[in-house]
């Protein structure tokens, strides 16, 4: 608009900073259904052939580290309440408080990274990645290999969103260090936020269906 | 409408220089990038048709071995299908019209706008590499297990081309989405808007909710080919027809992608040439969502003869039929619309009514294959083939050319010839009957497709089909011929030369930047024509 007051962060196509929050939170949500087909689609191939073979994905799943599992699951959860509280900060204007919040989450994230990535080195170190080098019981030795290939497959690309995750992030304390976030404008740690808790939530699933399966049962 | 005038400040003459196109955030000028992009694949998904056409000349494989021959019906299929055909109308003609014919200075998210293009045009150039280092081989379908063990050609840099490019066609449906709800004018209500933006958010729902799956089942694909991993790889207990089910959830729907903004194309072309209201318009506007839920449902009518069981091919027949329902509502509508209407004949209306009767031929013999027994007996001819150029080539081109010769004059602020214009649908429209109605014989006398030699007797009909491409082929050329000219020599076109109703005919050709030299408020009904508001502003 023509205002002379307008806000700075306002857009040019935009008539106010209302609109254009809403636009951009409806334009997160859209993106999160999309990321939420993208991941069904894997979702979708772990149930089929977890009804096929359900013996050799228990056997497969005993593999998994259930301690680190757990560990990562409290970690991330955390994270994700330091998300809630930075977004807090944000609504109050509370500069500070934003980025040393912003700053845990990245952090707690980092410790999740990293204890994956030591998971991801013991099954290097078994064995038990999928292809001509994978040694597994006899029995199940080629239906474990599908366990292996979504487990890597699920919980990589679930990594991966998390690094993506940072990368929002350290833009995110970069615009509130420069002071681009205010109280009056803080949507972009709003819709920060709920990306990040779609990539917790994600982990929500993944966590049981491949670290706990027929875990009763022993 | 003597008297046109160039506007002084218009979007093309604010900012020259490469800079200027490269940087923009303008969506009309995205859509002239996107213009450029889709027209030069188009054209090389055209020399790879021409080749097929040329070794299916004569019945022996005389021009390409078979295995080039692969190449060439894999390649024109992948560069027409994702290169071209799902970009072309949306992002070229719906990013220009979206946010004017609602009223917007811009889409939601104008950065976003141009990174789609970007990564649209990164997509294309793995594809392309693809292509010149070794080519690919297996069918635009990239079936398992041939894709993943077999096949030596390039599919990794091909498949990854295709994946980038999926992300362009999501982000521009979810701008289109956000748009649509967020940045309508004052009294732009849903019932008020042009079905054109309802068949673009339709087209936008199934974007945004297929081609994610299209991009996870080709990671796998990849992941298979590259790692070993086992997921569609039968040695490890694998299914290779659960790859079908995923690339088929997605591909089903594409077609839907391909389609529904040729049909909002149609709905504009008709009621600006009938001079009428659409008519039973909150019919047509809901027949473009049924269209896209209902799409999704239908997918394993490709699968018939992939071993899935009887009573699977028996609910997904019944539910492919369902889906002609919608699309059928829009064929009676348009016809309804044009009955008693004072028709005028100029080229756009041209390509509506080549659309109509094309698309009603490719939707019927559709039926045809959604019957098992009947899909059974033609599966993998040359009937698929026709079936799908009817609707394809036949249906969407034809709008597209449809719309691109309607919104031209906004566009480019000029006017082509309507003589050539005219002679060049005439030509198309004869050239793509004499090319694909053989098809239908052929393939219905049990011709197979994907091979590049076949029986004597199937030459003949075979030759009218390689004719009628060349004549195509001419038919093709010719508007990018006078289109280009006109940019130059072209009368200069008045703001409204169709006597149009629609907010993209209240501001100039070519419009300014910010679309409209004042905000625009709506007061009237969609395709408004003879009330007194809308005549005024006509
Ligand atoms: C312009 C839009 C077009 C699109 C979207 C399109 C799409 C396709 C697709 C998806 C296939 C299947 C490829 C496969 O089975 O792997 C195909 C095959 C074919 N197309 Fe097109 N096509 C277009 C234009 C044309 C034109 C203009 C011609 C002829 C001049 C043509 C001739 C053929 C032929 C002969 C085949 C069959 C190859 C075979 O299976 O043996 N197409 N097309
Ligand atoms: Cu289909």
């Amino acid at each position: 608009m023509s205002d002379v007051h307008a806000h700075p962060a306002l857009a040019h196509h935009f008539d106010s900073l209302e609109e254009q929050k809403e636009a951009a939170t409806l334009g997160m949500w859209v993106f999160l259904v999309t990321e939420v087909l993208f991941f069904g689609g894997l979702f979708a191939t772990y149930a089929i052939y977890r009804t096929w073979y359900p013996d050799a994905f228990a056997a497969a799943s005993h593999e998994l580290d259930v301690t680190l599992g757990t560990i990562n699951t409290a970690v991330l959860i955390t994270s994700s309440l330091t998300m809630a509280l930075a977004v807090h900060a944000a609504q109050l204007g509370q500069r500070a408080k934003i980025m040393v919040f912003l700053a845990l989450t990245m952090a707690l994230g980092g410790v999740f990274l990293g204890i994956k990535s030591v998971e991801y080195y013991h099954k290097f170190a078994e064995h038990l990645i999928p292809g001509p080098g994978f040694q597994f019981e006899k029995e199940h030795i080629r239906h474990a290999q599908i366990f292996f290939s979504l487990y890597f497959v699920m919980t990589g690309l679930h990594a991966l969103h998390m690094i993506i995750g940072f990368g929002i992030m350290l833009v995110m304390l970069w615009w509130t260090w420069r002071g681009t976030i205010t109280a009056e404008y803080y949507s972009p740690i709003e819709i920060s936020g709920l990306y990040w808790h779609f990539v917790d939530i994600v982990w929500i699933f993944l966590f049981p269906l491949l670290y706990l399966i027929g875990r009763h049962a022993h | 409408m003597t008297t046109a005038l160039v506007p002084a400040r218009h979007y093309l003459n604010d900012g020259y220089g490469i800079k200027s196109w490269l940087l923009t955030r303008d969506h009309k000028r995205i859509a002239l990038l996107y213009l450029a992009g889709v027209t030069f694949f188009f054209f090389i998904g055209g020399a790879f048709a021409v080749l097929i056409r040329l070794e299916l000349a004569t019945p022996v494989g005389d021009l390409v071995s078979d295995e080039t021959y692969n190449k060439l019906f894999t390649m024109h299929g992948v560069m027409m299908v994702f290169f071209f055909l799902i970009p072309a109308i949306p992002s070229v003609l719906g990013n220009f019209l979206i946010p004017i014919m609602i009223g917007a200075k811009d889409l939601a998210f104008p950065k976003l706008n141009l990174a789609s293009w970007y990564i649209y045009m990164l997509g294309a150039a793995f594809t392309t590499y693809a292509i010149v280092t070794g080519g690919l081989d297996t069918g635009w379908t990239f079936y398992t297990p041939f894709s993943t063990v077999a096949s030596t050609s390039a599919v990794i840099p091909a498949a990854l081309g295709i994946f980038i490019t999926g992300f362009s066609s999501i982000l521009t449906g979810l701008n289109f989405i956000v748009t649509i709800h967020q940045m309508r004018a004052p009294g732009m209500t849903w019932f008020r808007l042009p079905l054109f933006i309802w068949s673009h958010y339709a087209t936008s729902l199934i974007m945004v909710l297929g081609t994610p799956v299209l991009a996870i089942t080709i990671l796998l694909v990849a992941a298979e080919r590259l790692f070993h991993f086992g997921f569609f790889d039968p040695a490890v207990g694998g299914d290779p027809v659960l790859f079908q089910h995923l690339f088929w959830f997605y591909s089903h729907p594409a077609v839907y992608i391909m389609i529904l903004p040729a049909m909002g194309v149609i709905s504009e072309l008709v009621a600006a040439f009938c001079r009428k209201p659409v008519y039973g318009y909150p019919f047509v506007a809901f027949a473009s969502l049924a269209i896209a839920v209902l799409g999704f449902l239908v997918w394993a009518h490709h699968m018939f003869v992939a071993g899935i069981s009887v009573y699977a091919a028996m609910i997904f027949s019944i539910l492919s039929f369902l889906v002609a329902i919608p699309s059928a509502v829009k064929v009676f509508n348009w016809t309804a619309t044009m009955y008693k209407g004072s028709v005028s004949w100029q080229t756009p209306m041209l390509y509506a009514i080549g659309f109509i009767g094309l698309f009603t031929i490719g939707g019927l013999t559709g039926l045809f294959l959604a019957a098992v027994g009947l899909d059974i007996h033609v599966t993998d001819t040359y009937f698929i083939v026709a079936h799908f150029h009817y609707i394809m080539v036949g249906g969407t081109i034809m709008a597209y050319l449809g719309g691109l010769h309607y919104w031209w004059p906004k566009i480019s602020g000029r006017l082509y010839n309507e003589w050539l214009a005219k002679f060049s649908a005439l030509v198309i429209f004869i050239g793509f009957n004499l090319t694909f109605f053989p098809q239908f014989i052929l393939g219905y006398l049990g011709m197979p497709r994907r091979y590049h030699a076949y029986p004597p007797e199937f030459q003949v009909l075979n030759v009218l089909s390689s004719a009628g491409a060349s004549i195509l082929g001419v038919g093709y050329l010719l508007p990018m011929a006078y289109l280009m000219w006109s940019l130059r020599y072209g009368r200069l076109a008045s703001d409204n030369p169709w006597g149009a109703v629609g907010l993209e005919w209240n501001t100039t050709s070519p419009p300014p930047t910010e679309n409209f030299a004042e905000p625009p408020e709506v007061t009237w009904e969609a395709y408004d024509y003879g009330s007194p508001v809308v005549e005024e502003h006509v």
